[in-house]
Protein backbone atom coordinates (compact mmCIF):
# COMPACT_ATOMS: atom_id res chain seq x y z
CA UNK A 1 0.00 0.00 0.00
CA UNK A 2 0.94 3.51 -0.47
CA UNK A 3 2.28 6.21 2.26
CA UNK A 4 0.82 8.78 3.00
CA UNK A 5 3.20 11.91 3.44
CA UNK A 6 1.68 15.31 5.21
CA UNK A 7 3.40 18.26 3.95
CA UNK A 8 4.69 21.18 5.53
CA UNK A 9 4.05 24.51 3.85
CA UNK A 10 2.76 27.98 4.27
CA UNK A 11 0.52 27.82 1.06
CA UNK A 12 2.98 29.42 -0.96
CA UNK A 13 6.00 27.20 -0.39
CA UNK A 14 6.55 23.98 0.73
CA UNK A 15 9.26 23.70 3.60
CA UNK A 16 12.17 21.84 2.45
CA UNK A 17 11.50 19.33 6.02
CA UNK A 18 8.95 17.86 3.81
CA UNK A 19 11.49 16.64 0.96
CA UNK A 20 13.60 15.33 4.30
CA UNK A 21 10.61 13.67 5.52
CA UNK A 22 9.99 12.06 2.03
CA UNK A 23 13.64 10.40 2.47
CA UNK A 24 12.47 8.74 5.06
CA UNK A 25 9.48 8.06 3.43
CA UNK A 26 11.06 6.54 0.29
CA UNK A 27 12.99 4.60 3.02
CA UNK A 28 10.04 2.55 3.75
CA UNK A 29 9.24 1.62 0.59
CA UNK A 30 6.31 1.77 -1.35
CA UNK A 31 4.72 4.87 -3.53
CA UNK A 32 4.13 8.60 -1.76
CA UNK A 33 1.12 10.10 -1.81
CA UNK A 34 1.95 13.83 -0.64
CA UNK A 35 -0.85 15.63 0.79
CA UNK A 36 -0.71 19.14 0.95
CA UNK A 37 -3.92 20.49 2.98
CA UNK A 38 -4.21 24.69 2.89
CA UNK A 39 -5.92 27.33 0.84
CA UNK A 40 -4.33 28.43 -1.94
CA UNK A 41 -1.78 26.22 -1.48
CA UNK A 42 -1.54 25.48 -5.28
CA UNK A 43 2.05 26.34 -5.02
CA UNK A 44 3.20 24.31 -2.38
CA UNK A 45 1.34 21.59 -4.14
CA UNK A 46 3.30 22.24 -7.45
CA UNK A 47 6.52 22.40 -5.75
CA UNK A 48 5.99 18.92 -4.13
CA UNK A 49 5.22 17.74 -6.74
CA UNK A 50 8.65 18.03 -8.43
CA UNK A 51 10.19 15.76 -5.38
CA UNK A 52 11.77 12.96 -6.84
CA UNK A 53 9.96 9.62 -5.07
CA UNK A 54 6.70 11.22 -5.41
CA UNK A 55 4.33 9.87 -7.13
CA UNK A 56 1.23 11.51 -6.87
CA UNK A 57 0.74 15.19 -4.91
CA UNK A 58 -3.18 15.26 -3.32
CA UNK A 59 -4.13 19.22 -3.09
CA UNK A 60 -6.73 19.66 -0.29
CA UNK A 61 -7.81 23.28 -0.13
CA UNK A 62 -10.56 24.93 2.10
CA UNK A 63 -11.04 27.50 4.60
CA UNK A 64 -10.78 24.84 7.77
CA UNK A 65 -7.67 23.80 6.31
CA UNK A 66 -6.30 27.64 5.83
CA UNK A 67 -4.61 27.81 9.58
CA UNK A 68 -3.37 23.46 10.31
CA UNK A 69 -5.90 24.01 13.17
CA UNK A 70 -5.84 20.09 14.58
CA UNK A 71 -9.34 19.10 14.15
CA UNK A 72 -10.05 19.41 10.79
CA UNK A 73 -6.56 18.57 9.57
CA UNK A 74 -6.77 15.25 11.25
CA UNK A 75 -10.54 14.55 10.22
CA UNK A 76 -9.23 15.19 6.39
CA UNK A 77 -6.25 12.27 7.28
CA UNK A 78 -8.19 9.89 8.52
CA UNK A 79 -10.62 10.29 6.09
CA UNK A 80 -7.88 9.38 3.44
CA UNK A 81 -6.33 6.65 5.70
CA UNK A 82 -8.31 3.59 4.41
CA UNK A 83 -5.81 3.32 1.35
CA UNK A 84 -2.59 3.96 3.52
CA UNK A 85 -0.84 1.93 5.90
CA UNK A 86 2.06 4.60 6.62
CA UNK A 87 1.06 8.08 7.42
CA UNK A 88 4.08 10.27 8.30
CA UNK A 89 5.07 13.59 8.73
CA UNK A 90 8.01 15.34 9.69
CA UNK A 91 8.17 16.76 13.50
CA UNK A 92 7.37 19.91 13.14
CA UNK A 93 4.70 21.50 15.06
CA UNK A 94 2.07 21.01 12.62
CA UNK A 95 3.20 17.21 12.49
CA UNK A 96 3.55 16.51 15.80
CA UNK A 97 -0.02 18.61 16.65
CA UNK A 98 -1.67 16.32 14.38
CA UNK A 99 -0.25 13.22 13.81
CA UNK A 100 -1.28 11.75 17.18
CA UNK A 101 -4.48 13.19 16.89
CA UNK A 102 -4.78 10.85 13.83
CA UNK A 103 -3.91 8.16 16.17
CA UNK A 104 -5.74 8.33 18.45
CA UNK A 105 -8.56 8.63 16.13
CA UNK A 106 -7.29 5.40 14.23
CA UNK A 107 -6.76 3.45 17.41
CA UNK A 108 -2.77 3.06 16.26
CA UNK A 109 0.29 3.62 17.96
CA UNK A 110 2.69 6.52 17.16
CA UNK A 111 6.19 6.33 16.86
CA UNK A 112 7.36 9.85 17.33
CA UNK A 113 11.08 11.68 16.27
CA UNK A 114 12.40 8.06 14.17
CA UNK A 115 16.10 8.79 12.89
CA UNK A 116 16.64 5.99 11.02
CA UNK A 117 14.48 3.25 9.10
CA UNK A 118 15.81 0.25 9.82
CA UNK A 119 13.46 -2.04 8.08
CA UNK A 120 9.64 -1.41 7.23
CA UNK A 121 8.44 -1.74 10.62
CA UNK A 122 11.42 -1.15 12.48
CA UNK A 123 12.40 2.55 13.56
CA UNK A 124 15.20 3.94 16.14
CA UNK A 125 14.24 6.53 17.61
CA UNK A 126 16.09 8.83 20.76
CA UNK A 127 14.31 8.82 24.15
CA UNK A 128 15.69 10.55 27.42
CA UNK A 129 17.21 14.09 25.43
CA UNK A 130 18.93 11.59 22.89
CA UNK A 131 20.63 9.66 25.97
CA UNK A 132 19.54 6.23 24.42
CA UNK A 133 18.96 5.38 21.72
CA UNK A 134 15.43 3.00 20.94
CA UNK A 135 14.96 0.60 18.06
CA UNK A 136 11.08 0.16 17.94
CA UNK A 137 9.17 -2.99 15.99
CA UNK A 138 5.62 -2.11 15.07
CA UNK A 139 3.02 -4.17 15.07
CA UNK A 140 -0.13 -3.95 13.43
CA UNK A 141 -1.45 -3.33 10.12
CA UNK A 142 -0.73 0.35 10.65
CA UNK A 143 1.71 3.14 10.94
CA UNK A 144 2.21 6.51 12.13
CA UNK A 145 5.44 8.23 12.15
CA UNK A 146 6.87 11.77 12.49
CA UNK A 147 10.55 12.55 11.48
CA UNK A 148 13.14 14.10 12.53
CA UNK A 149 14.22 16.05 10.04
CA UNK A 150 18.19 16.53 10.99
CA UNK A 151 18.83 13.08 10.76
CA UNK A 152 17.54 12.80 6.82
CA UNK A 153 18.98 14.74 3.69
CA UNK A 154 16.38 16.30 1.30
CA UNK A 155 15.13 14.50 -1.12
CA UNK A 156 16.02 16.14 -4.80
CA UNK A 157 13.82 18.48 -6.61
CA UNK A 158 14.31 17.42 -10.28
CA UNK A 159 11.79 14.21 -10.30
CA UNK A 160 9.72 13.59 -13.09
CA UNK A 161 6.66 15.57 -12.43
CA UNK A 162 3.68 13.58 -10.21
CA UNK A 163 0.10 13.99 -10.99
CA UNK A 164 -1.79 16.87 -8.91
CA UNK A 165 -4.92 15.73 -7.91
CA UNK A 166 -7.48 18.05 -6.07
CA UNK A 167 -9.96 16.40 -3.04
CA UNK A 168 -12.87 17.17 -1.58
CA UNK A 169 -13.02 18.48 1.67
CA UNK A 170 -16.63 18.89 2.12
CA UNK A 171 -17.20 16.91 5.15
CA UNK A 172 -14.81 18.68 7.61
CA UNK A 173 -16.09 21.71 9.02
CA UNK A 174 -15.25 21.92 12.88
CA UNK A 175 -16.74 24.71 14.77
CA UNK A 176 -14.33 23.05 17.63
CA UNK A 177 -11.72 26.22 17.17
CA UNK A 178 -11.01 28.93 15.15
CA UNK A 179 -8.25 30.68 14.02
CA UNK A 180 -7.49 33.98 16.15
CA UNK A 181 -3.62 35.30 14.49
CA UNK A 182 -0.25 34.24 14.02
CA UNK A 183 2.47 36.31 15.28
CA UNK A 184 5.56 34.51 13.04
CA UNK A 185 9.40 36.01 13.05
CA UNK A 186 9.94 37.42 9.95
CA UNK A 187 13.68 37.80 9.71
CA UNK A 188 15.84 37.22 5.67
CA UNK A 189 18.02 34.90 7.93
CA UNK A 190 17.77 31.08 7.16
CA UNK A 191 15.85 28.80 8.99
CA UNK A 192 17.13 27.06 11.87
CA UNK A 193 16.34 23.44 10.23
CA UNK A 194 17.57 24.62 7.57
CA UNK A 195 20.90 26.86 8.00
CA UNK A 196 24.00 25.34 7.26
CA UNK A 197 25.90 27.36 10.21
CA UNK A 198 23.96 28.82 13.13
CA UNK A 199 25.15 31.10 15.68
CA UNK A 200 23.62 30.54 19.41
CA UNK A 201 23.40 32.82 22.37
CA UNK A 202 22.93 31.59 26.31
CA UNK A 203 22.28 33.40 29.43
CA UNK A 204 25.33 34.92 29.20
CA UNK A 205 24.27 37.65 26.69
CA UNK A 206 22.09 39.17 29.69
CA UNK A 207 19.67 41.29 27.72
CA UNK A 208 18.20 41.36 24.40
CA UNK A 209 19.77 44.78 23.35
CA UNK A 210 23.60 42.37 24.04
CA UNK A 211 22.06 39.50 21.66
CA UNK A 212 21.00 41.74 19.25
CA UNK A 213 24.40 43.77 19.34
CA UNK A 214 26.59 40.85 19.61
CA UNK A 215 25.00 37.85 18.03
CA UNK A 216 23.37 39.11 15.20
CA UNK A 217 26.30 40.91 13.16
CA UNK A 218 28.06 37.34 13.24
CA UNK A 219 25.24 35.80 11.87
CA UNK A 220 24.83 38.17 9.11
CA UNK A 221 28.52 38.01 8.35
CA UNK A 222 28.03 34.29 8.33
CA UNK A 223 24.59 34.14 6.66
CA UNK A 224 24.16 31.89 9.79
CA UNK A 225 20.45 31.11 11.41
CA UNK A 226 20.38 32.23 14.84
CA UNK A 227 19.86 30.06 18.31
CA UNK A 228 19.25 30.40 21.59
CA UNK A 229 19.41 28.48 24.88
CA UNK A 230 16.18 28.05 26.99
CA UNK A 231 17.37 30.74 29.40
CA UNK A 232 18.13 32.84 26.65
CA UNK A 233 14.47 32.63 25.31
CA UNK A 234 12.98 32.64 29.03
CA UNK A 235 14.86 35.30 30.08
CA UNK A 236 13.27 37.31 26.84
CA UNK A 237 16.42 37.51 25.15
CA UNK A 238 15.20 35.71 22.00
CA UNK A 239 12.14 34.86 20.77
CA UNK A 240 10.55 31.26 21.30
CA UNK A 241 11.20 29.96 18.31
CA UNK A 242 14.88 30.18 18.05
CA UNK A 243 15.23 27.76 21.15
CA UNK A 244 17.47 24.50 20.15
CA UNK A 245 17.06 21.29 22.38
CA UNK A 246 15.35 18.40 23.78
CA UNK A 247 12.16 20.73 23.99
CA UNK A 248 13.29 23.37 21.12
CA UNK A 249 14.10 22.59 17.34
CA UNK A 250 16.73 19.62 16.85
CA UNK A 251 19.21 21.00 14.19
CA UNK A 252 22.35 19.26 12.87
CA UNK A 253 24.13 22.10 10.23
CA UNK A 254 27.87 21.96 9.43
CA UNK A 255 28.43 24.38 11.94
CA UNK A 256 27.05 25.23 15.39
CA UNK A 257 28.92 27.99 17.09
CA UNK A 258 27.31 28.12 21.38
CA UNK A 259 28.06 31.47 22.72
CA UNK A 260 27.97 32.09 26.80
CA UNK A 261 25.77 28.36 26.99
CA UNK A 262 26.91 25.65 29.61
CA UNK A 263 25.83 22.90 28.15
CA UNK A 264 23.59 21.65 29.93
CA UNK A 265 21.89 18.27 28.28
CA UNK A 266 18.56 19.77 27.16
CA UNK A 267 20.26 21.94 24.94
CA UNK A 268 22.84 19.04 23.77
CA UNK A 269 19.99 17.09 22.81
CA UNK A 270 19.12 19.54 19.99
CA UNK A 271 22.55 20.30 18.41
CA UNK A 272 25.28 17.39 19.74
CA UNK A 273 24.88 15.76 16.08
CA UNK A 274 26.07 19.08 14.29
CA UNK A 275 29.70 18.53 12.20
CA UNK A 276 31.55 20.90 13.70
CA UNK A 277 30.46 22.74 17.15
CA UNK A 278 32.50 25.89 18.64
CA UNK A 279 31.79 26.89 21.77
CA UNK A 280 32.64 30.01 23.52
CA UNK A 281 32.37 30.54 27.07
CA UNK A 282 34.67 31.77 29.81
CA UNK A 283 34.32 29.13 31.97
CA UNK A 284 36.89 26.10 30.93
CA UNK A 285 34.65 23.70 32.60
CA UNK A 286 31.41 24.51 31.28
CA UNK A 287 30.35 21.09 29.97
CA UNK A 288 29.84 22.20 26.54
CA UNK A 289 33.59 21.62 26.16
CA UNK A 290 33.09 18.15 25.96
CA UNK A 291 31.07 18.06 22.55
CA UNK A 292 33.08 21.21 21.07
CA UNK A 293 35.31 20.51 18.44
CA UNK A 294 36.94 24.03 18.90
CA UNK A 295 36.90 25.55 21.94
CA UNK A 296 37.91 28.71 23.10
CA UNK A 297 38.04 30.17 26.98
CA UNK A 298 37.11 33.84 26.72
CA UNK A 299 34.47 36.64 27.36
CA UNK A 300 31.73 36.50 24.46
CA UNK A 301 31.91 40.16 24.74
CA UNK A 302 35.56 40.60 23.54
CA UNK A 303 35.26 37.40 21.43
CA UNK A 304 32.65 38.11 19.38
CA UNK A 305 32.97 41.36 17.94
CA UNK A 306 36.65 40.30 17.38
CA UNK A 307 35.38 37.17 15.11
CA UNK A 308 32.86 39.71 13.40
CA UNK A 309 36.09 41.76 12.22
CA UNK A 310 38.13 38.78 11.14
CA UNK A 311 35.74 37.41 9.34
CA UNK A 312 36.01 38.74 6.11
CA UNK B 1 -15.68 23.81 36.67
CA UNK B 2 -13.24 21.61 37.17
CA UNK B 3 -9.64 20.87 35.95
CA UNK B 4 -8.11 17.58 35.13
CA UNK B 5 -4.06 17.50 35.23
CA UNK B 6 -2.44 14.17 34.77
CA UNK B 7 1.31 14.02 36.43
CA UNK B 8 4.01 11.75 35.35
CA UNK B 9 6.37 10.54 37.49
CA UNK B 10 9.83 10.06 35.27
CA UNK B 11 13.10 10.58 35.89
CA UNK B 12 14.66 13.78 37.24
CA UNK B 13 15.64 16.48 34.44
CA UNK B 14 19.07 16.85 36.03
CA UNK B 15 19.81 13.01 36.01
CA UNK B 16 22.04 11.63 33.06
CA UNK B 17 20.90 8.39 32.43
CA UNK B 18 22.78 5.55 31.70
CA UNK B 19 21.54 2.57 29.08
CA UNK B 20 22.06 -1.17 30.17
CA UNK B 21 25.36 -2.63 28.74
CA UNK B 22 22.59 -5.36 27.62
CA UNK B 23 20.64 -3.15 25.12
CA UNK B 24 17.59 -3.76 27.33
CA UNK B 25 16.63 -0.59 28.38
CA UNK B 26 17.82 2.05 30.69
CA UNK B 27 19.34 1.99 34.05
CA UNK B 28 16.55 3.46 36.73
CA UNK B 29 17.58 2.00 39.74
CA UNK B 30 18.32 4.23 42.60
CA UNK B 31 18.12 7.25 40.24
CA UNK B 32 16.14 10.23 41.44
CA UNK B 33 12.38 10.80 39.95
CA UNK B 34 10.58 13.54 39.75
CA UNK B 35 7.37 14.64 38.58
CA UNK B 36 7.62 15.46 35.01
CA UNK B 37 8.60 19.20 34.46
CA UNK B 38 5.46 19.83 31.75
CA UNK B 39 3.08 18.44 34.39
CA UNK B 40 4.16 20.67 36.88
CA UNK B 41 4.05 23.82 34.74
CA UNK B 42 0.34 22.32 34.21
CA UNK B 43 -0.77 21.89 37.74
CA UNK B 44 0.30 25.81 38.24
CA UNK B 45 -1.44 26.40 35.50
CA UNK B 46 -4.62 24.71 36.79
CA UNK B 47 -3.51 26.29 40.26
CA UNK B 48 -3.97 29.72 38.98
CA UNK B 49 -7.05 29.13 37.17
CA UNK B 50 -8.56 28.37 40.20
CA UNK B 51 -7.47 31.18 42.37
CA UNK B 52 -8.25 33.38 40.15
CA UNK B 53 -11.90 31.79 40.63
CA UNK B 54 -12.31 30.12 37.05
CA UNK B 55 -12.25 26.56 38.30
CA UNK B 56 -13.61 25.59 41.52
CA UNK B 57 -11.31 21.87 41.88
CA UNK B 58 -8.19 20.84 40.61
CA UNK B 59 -8.47 16.83 39.97
CA UNK B 60 -4.27 14.88 39.35
CA UNK B 61 -4.29 11.29 38.06
CA UNK B 62 -1.33 9.52 37.57
CA UNK B 63 -1.14 5.98 35.77
CA UNK B 64 2.37 4.39 36.84
CA UNK B 65 3.38 2.01 40.03
CA UNK B 66 2.62 2.30 43.42
CA UNK B 67 5.54 5.02 43.82
CA UNK B 68 3.81 7.33 41.53
CA UNK B 69 2.05 8.49 44.64
CA UNK B 70 4.81 10.81 45.59
CA UNK B 71 4.26 12.56 42.54
CA UNK B 72 0.60 12.97 43.51
CA UNK B 73 1.64 13.99 46.89
CA UNK B 74 3.52 16.52 45.59
CA UNK B 75 1.04 17.86 43.60
CA UNK B 76 -1.33 18.00 46.38
CA UNK B 77 1.22 19.83 48.38
CA UNK B 78 1.64 22.49 45.41
CA UNK B 79 -2.22 22.89 46.11
CA UNK B 80 -4.26 20.01 44.00
CA UNK B 81 -7.75 19.31 45.75
CA UNK B 82 -7.67 14.91 45.06
CA UNK B 83 -5.51 12.58 43.47
CA UNK B 84 -6.29 9.29 41.20
CA UNK B 85 -3.98 6.48 41.31
CA UNK B 86 -3.86 4.38 38.53
CA UNK B 87 -1.58 1.64 39.69
CA UNK B 88 0.24 -0.61 36.96
CA UNK B 89 3.70 -1.90 36.59
CA UNK B 90 3.74 -1.86 32.96
CA UNK B 91 5.26 0.31 30.76
CA UNK B 92 1.91 1.84 29.34
CA UNK B 93 2.22 3.58 25.99
CA UNK B 94 0.59 7.10 24.88
CA UNK B 95 -2.30 5.55 23.49
CA UNK B 96 -2.94 3.31 26.31
CA UNK B 97 -2.60 6.26 28.78
CA UNK B 98 -5.26 8.18 26.64
CA UNK B 99 -7.46 5.81 27.06
CA UNK B 100 -7.44 5.53 30.90
CA UNK B 101 -7.71 9.14 30.63
CA UNK B 102 -10.53 9.39 28.78
CA UNK B 103 -12.11 6.73 31.35
CA UNK B 104 -10.93 9.09 34.05
CA UNK B 105 -12.58 12.04 32.03
CA UNK B 106 -15.79 10.31 31.49
CA UNK B 107 -16.28 9.96 35.04
CA UNK B 108 -15.14 13.21 36.65
CA UNK B 109 -16.89 15.35 33.49
CA UNK B 110 -13.45 18.34 33.88
CA UNK B 111 -14.19 21.43 31.67
CA UNK B 112 -10.19 21.12 30.98
CA UNK B 113 -7.79 19.16 31.00
CA UNK B 114 -4.37 20.02 31.24
CA UNK B 115 -1.38 17.73 29.97
CA UNK B 116 2.25 18.51 29.49
CA UNK B 117 3.41 18.44 25.94
CA UNK B 118 6.13 16.04 26.51
CA UNK B 119 7.55 13.99 29.02
CA UNK B 120 10.80 13.95 29.44
CA UNK B 121 11.69 10.43 29.74
CA UNK B 122 9.75 8.84 26.37
CA UNK B 123 9.55 12.67 24.67
CA UNK B 124 6.44 10.90 22.41
CA UNK B 125 4.74 14.20 22.61
CA UNK B 126 1.41 12.23 21.66
CA UNK B 127 -0.79 11.16 24.83
CA UNK B 128 -2.72 15.01 25.21
CA UNK B 129 -3.28 15.19 21.39
CA UNK B 130 -4.56 11.34 21.82
CA UNK B 131 -6.88 11.48 24.51
CA UNK B 132 -8.30 14.87 22.51
CA UNK B 133 -9.46 12.63 20.35
CA UNK B 134 -10.42 10.06 22.03
CA UNK B 135 -13.14 12.39 23.89
CA UNK B 136 -13.98 14.03 20.72
CA UNK B 137 -12.23 17.62 21.92
CA UNK B 138 -10.69 20.28 20.57
CA UNK B 139 -7.23 20.63 21.57
CA UNK B 140 -4.75 23.49 22.16
CA UNK B 141 -1.34 22.04 22.08
CA UNK B 142 2.27 23.36 23.47
CA UNK B 143 0.50 26.62 24.84
CA UNK B 144 2.28 29.29 26.37
CA UNK B 145 -0.80 31.55 27.20
CA UNK B 146 -4.46 30.59 28.51
CA UNK B 147 -7.22 33.09 28.80
CA UNK B 148 -10.44 31.17 29.73
CA UNK B 149 -13.46 33.14 28.92
CA UNK B 150 -17.28 31.85 28.57
CA UNK B 151 -17.27 28.59 27.62
CA UNK B 152 -14.72 29.16 25.19
CA UNK B 153 -10.69 30.36 25.78
CA UNK B 154 -8.00 31.38 24.15
CA UNK B 155 -5.17 29.77 23.60
CA UNK B 156 -1.13 31.35 22.64
CA UNK B 157 0.43 28.33 21.48
CA UNK B 158 4.27 28.04 20.48
CA UNK B 159 4.81 26.69 16.92
CA UNK B 160 8.38 27.11 14.60
CA UNK B 161 7.42 30.05 13.46
CA UNK B 162 6.73 32.18 16.21
CA UNK B 163 3.32 31.98 18.10
CA UNK B 164 -0.35 31.08 16.86
CA UNK B 165 -3.42 32.08 18.87
CA UNK B 166 -6.24 30.14 18.60
CA UNK B 167 -9.81 30.09 20.31
CA UNK B 168 -11.36 26.90 21.45
CA UNK B 169 -14.61 25.86 22.86
CA UNK B 170 -14.99 23.92 26.39
CA UNK B 171 -14.54 21.37 27.19
CA UNK B 172 -11.14 20.81 26.12
CA UNK B 173 -7.37 19.22 26.38
CA UNK B 174 -4.59 21.90 26.51
CA UNK B 175 -0.46 20.56 26.59
CA UNK B 176 1.60 22.76 28.38
CA UNK B 177 5.06 24.26 26.81
CA UNK B 178 7.73 25.59 29.06
CA UNK B 179 6.71 29.41 28.80
CA UNK B 180 2.90 29.16 30.18
CA UNK B 181 4.61 30.09 33.82
CA UNK B 182 6.94 28.62 36.75
CA UNK B 183 5.84 26.42 38.78
CA UNK B 184 5.79 27.37 42.41
CA UNK B 185 7.42 25.08 45.23
CA UNK B 186 5.66 23.32 47.57
CA UNK B 187 5.82 24.65 51.95
CA UNK B 188 6.38 22.26 54.57
CA UNK B 189 3.34 22.79 55.92
CA UNK B 190 1.64 22.00 52.90
CA UNK B 191 3.48 19.15 52.07
CA UNK B 192 2.19 17.43 55.59
CA UNK B 193 -0.91 18.80 54.77
CA UNK B 194 -0.83 16.67 50.98
CA UNK B 195 -0.42 13.80 53.19
CA UNK B 196 -4.16 13.86 54.65
CA UNK B 197 -5.76 15.01 50.67
CA UNK B 198 -7.76 12.26 49.53
CA UNK B 199 -6.31 9.53 47.07
CA UNK B 200 -8.00 7.46 45.34
CA UNK B 201 -6.21 4.09 44.05
CA UNK B 202 -7.64 2.18 41.08
CA UNK B 203 -6.20 -0.18 38.21
CA UNK B 204 -6.22 -0.57 34.49
CA UNK B 205 -8.97 -2.95 34.31
CA UNK B 206 -11.28 -0.26 36.23
CA UNK B 207 -11.56 1.04 32.91
CA UNK B 208 -11.81 -1.70 30.65
CA UNK B 209 -8.23 -1.07 29.63
CA UNK B 210 -5.88 -3.47 27.96
CA UNK B 211 -2.24 -1.95 28.71
CA UNK B 212 -0.63 -4.47 26.41
CA UNK B 213 2.12 -3.18 24.20
CA UNK B 214 1.81 -2.39 20.51
CA UNK B 215 4.79 -1.51 19.86
CA UNK B 216 7.99 -3.77 20.39
CA UNK B 217 11.08 -2.43 21.56
CA UNK B 218 13.81 -4.33 20.16
CA UNK B 219 16.70 -3.00 21.86
CA UNK B 220 18.18 0.47 23.45
CA UNK B 221 21.57 1.31 23.00
CA UNK B 222 23.94 4.43 23.81
CA UNK B 223 24.11 7.17 21.35
CA UNK B 224 27.26 7.89 19.68
CA UNK B 225 29.34 9.45 21.27
CA UNK B 226 31.23 12.54 20.77
CA UNK B 227 34.81 13.68 21.66
CA UNK B 228 35.83 16.89 23.24
CA UNK B 229 38.17 18.37 20.48
CA UNK B 230 40.81 20.74 21.27
CA UNK B 231 40.74 24.51 23.12
CA UNK B 232 41.97 27.09 20.57
CA UNK B 233 43.97 30.11 22.49
CA UNK B 234 42.12 33.13 20.12
CA UNK B 235 39.57 34.39 17.55
CA UNK B 236 42.52 34.35 14.66
CA UNK B 237 43.40 30.85 15.40
CA UNK B 238 39.51 29.79 15.63
CA UNK B 239 38.91 31.45 12.36
CA UNK B 240 42.06 29.81 10.88
CA UNK B 241 40.55 25.71 11.97
CA UNK B 242 37.73 26.82 10.62
CA UNK B 243 38.72 27.71 7.39
CA UNK B 244 41.60 25.61 7.01
CA UNK B 245 41.14 22.30 8.74
CA UNK B 246 37.42 21.93 9.31
CA UNK B 247 36.70 23.79 6.25
CA UNK B 248 33.58 24.95 7.22
CA UNK B 249 33.88 28.82 6.76
C1 LIG C 1 11.85 20.16 30.90
C2 LIG C 1 13.05 20.97 30.50
C3 LIG C 1 13.26 21.21 29.17
C4 LIG C 1 14.34 21.97 28.75
N1 LIG C 1 14.52 22.19 27.42
C5 LIG C 1 15.58 22.92 27.01
C6 LIG C 1 15.82 23.15 25.62
O1 LIG C 1 15.07 22.69 24.75
N2 LIG C 1 16.89 23.90 25.28
C7 LIG C 1 17.75 24.44 26.20
O2 LIG C 1 18.70 25.13 25.81
N3 LIG C 1 17.55 24.24 27.49
C8 LIG C 1 16.48 23.50 27.93
N4 LIG C 1 16.29 23.34 29.27
C9 LIG C 1 17.10 24.14 30.23
C10 LIG C 1 18.47 23.59 30.50
O3 LIG C 1 18.38 22.64 31.56
C11 LIG C 1 19.41 24.73 30.94
O4 LIG C 1 18.86 25.38 32.07
C12 LIG C 1 19.67 25.79 29.87
O5 LIG C 1 20.04 25.17 28.64
C13 LIG C 1 20.76 26.73 30.34
O6 LIG C 1 20.94 27.77 29.41
P1 LIG C 1 22.34 28.50 29.27
O7 LIG C 1 23.39 27.52 28.93
O8 LIG C 1 22.12 29.67 28.36
O9 LIG C 1 22.53 29.13 30.73
P2 LIG C 1 23.57 28.73 31.88
O10 LIG C 1 23.51 27.31 32.19
O11 LIG C 1 23.33 29.72 32.95
O12 LIG C 1 24.98 28.98 31.21
C14 LIG C 1 25.51 30.24 30.92
C15 LIG C 1 26.96 30.02 30.49
O13 LIG C 1 27.49 31.26 30.05
C16 LIG C 1 28.86 31.34 30.50
N5 LIG C 1 29.19 32.76 30.56
C17 LIG C 1 28.76 33.69 31.45
N6 LIG C 1 29.23 34.89 31.13
C18 LIG C 1 29.98 34.76 30.02
C19 LIG C 1 30.73 35.66 29.19
N7 LIG C 1 30.79 36.96 29.44
N8 LIG C 1 31.36 35.14 28.12
C20 LIG C 1 31.32 33.82 27.83
N9 LIG C 1 30.63 32.93 28.58
C21 LIG C 1 29.96 33.40 29.65
C22 LIG C 1 28.87 30.65 31.81
O14 LIG C 1 30.17 30.17 32.09
C23 LIG C 1 27.87 29.51 31.60
O15 LIG C 1 28.52 28.34 31.13
C24 LIG C 1 15.22 22.54 29.71
C25 LIG C 1 15.02 22.28 31.06
C26 LIG C 1 13.95 21.49 31.46
C27 LIG C 1 13.75 21.22 32.92
C1 LIG D 1 8.10 1.65 22.73
C2 LIG D 1 7.98 2.04 24.17
C3 LIG D 1 8.94 1.61 25.08
C4 LIG D 1 8.88 1.97 26.41
N1 LIG D 1 9.88 1.59 27.24
C5 LIG D 1 9.87 2.06 28.49
C6 LIG D 1 10.96 1.80 29.37
O1 LIG D 1 11.92 1.12 29.01
N2 LIG D 1 10.90 2.30 30.64
C7 LIG D 1 9.83 3.07 31.05
O2 LIG D 1 9.82 3.53 32.20
N3 LIG D 1 8.80 3.34 30.24
C8 LIG D 1 8.80 2.84 28.98
N4 LIG D 1 7.75 3.13 28.15
C9 LIG D 1 6.60 3.87 28.65
C10 LIG D 1 6.88 5.31 28.59
O3 LIG D 1 7.76 5.66 29.62
C11 LIG D 1 5.69 6.20 28.73
O4 LIG D 1 5.00 5.94 29.93
C12 LIG D 1 4.67 6.19 27.68
O5 LIG D 1 5.17 5.84 26.43
C13 LIG D 1 4.09 7.59 27.57
O6 LIG D 1 4.97 8.31 26.75
P1 LIG D 1 5.40 9.74 27.15
O7 LIG D 1 5.39 9.79 28.61
O8 LIG D 1 6.61 10.13 26.41
O9 LIG D 1 4.12 10.51 26.58
P2 LIG D 1 3.93 12.00 26.24
O10 LIG D 1 2.86 11.98 25.24
O11 LIG D 1 5.23 12.66 25.91
O12 LIG D 1 3.40 12.55 27.63
C14 LIG D 1 2.77 13.79 27.64
C15 LIG D 1 1.96 13.99 28.89
O13 LIG D 1 1.01 12.94 29.05
C16 LIG D 1 0.75 12.72 30.43
N5 LIG D 1 1.14 11.36 30.79
C17 LIG D 1 1.89 10.50 30.06
N6 LIG D 1 2.04 9.33 30.73
C18 LIG D 1 1.39 9.48 31.90
C19 LIG D 1 1.17 8.66 33.04
N7 LIG D 1 1.68 7.42 33.08
N8 LIG D 1 0.45 9.12 34.07
C20 LIG D 1 -0.09 10.37 34.03
N9 LIG D 1 0.08 11.21 33.00
C21 LIG D 1 0.80 10.77 31.95
C22 LIG D 1 1.58 13.74 31.18
O14 LIG D 1 0.79 14.89 31.39
C23 LIG D 1 2.71 14.03 30.20
O15 LIG D 1 3.29 15.30 30.40
C24 LIG D 1 7.79 2.75 26.84
C25 LIG D 1 6.83 3.17 25.94
C26 LIG D 1 6.91 2.84 24.62
C27 LIG D 1 5.90 3.36 23.64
Amino acid sequence: MPILLLADHDNATLSDLTAKALTAASKIGGDVHVLVAGKGAKAAADAAAKLSGVSKVLLAEGDDLANNLAEPLAALIVSLAGTYDTIISAATSVGKNVLPRVAGLLDVAQISEIIEVVSADTFKRPIYAGNAIQTVQVAGAKRIITVRTSSFAPAASQGPLAAVEKISTAALSSSLSAFVKDELSTSDRPELTSAKIIISGGRALGSAEKFEEVILPVADKLGAAVGASRAAVDAGYAPNDWQVGQTGKVVAPELYIACGISGAIQHLAGMKDSKVIVAINKDEEAPIFQVADYGLVAGLFEALPELEKGLR
Amino acid sequence: MKILVPVKRVVDYNVKIRVKPDGSGVDLTNVKMSMNPFDEISVEEALRLKEAGKADEVVVVSIGPPKAEETLRTALAMGADRAILVETEDQVEPLAVAKILRGIADAEKPGLIIVGKQAIDDDSNQTGQMLAALLGWVQATFASKIEIGDGKATVTREVDGGLQTIDIKMPAVVTTDLRLNEPRYASLPNIMKAKKKPLDKKSPADFGIDTAARLKVLKTEEPRGREAGIKVKSVAELIDKLKNEAGVL
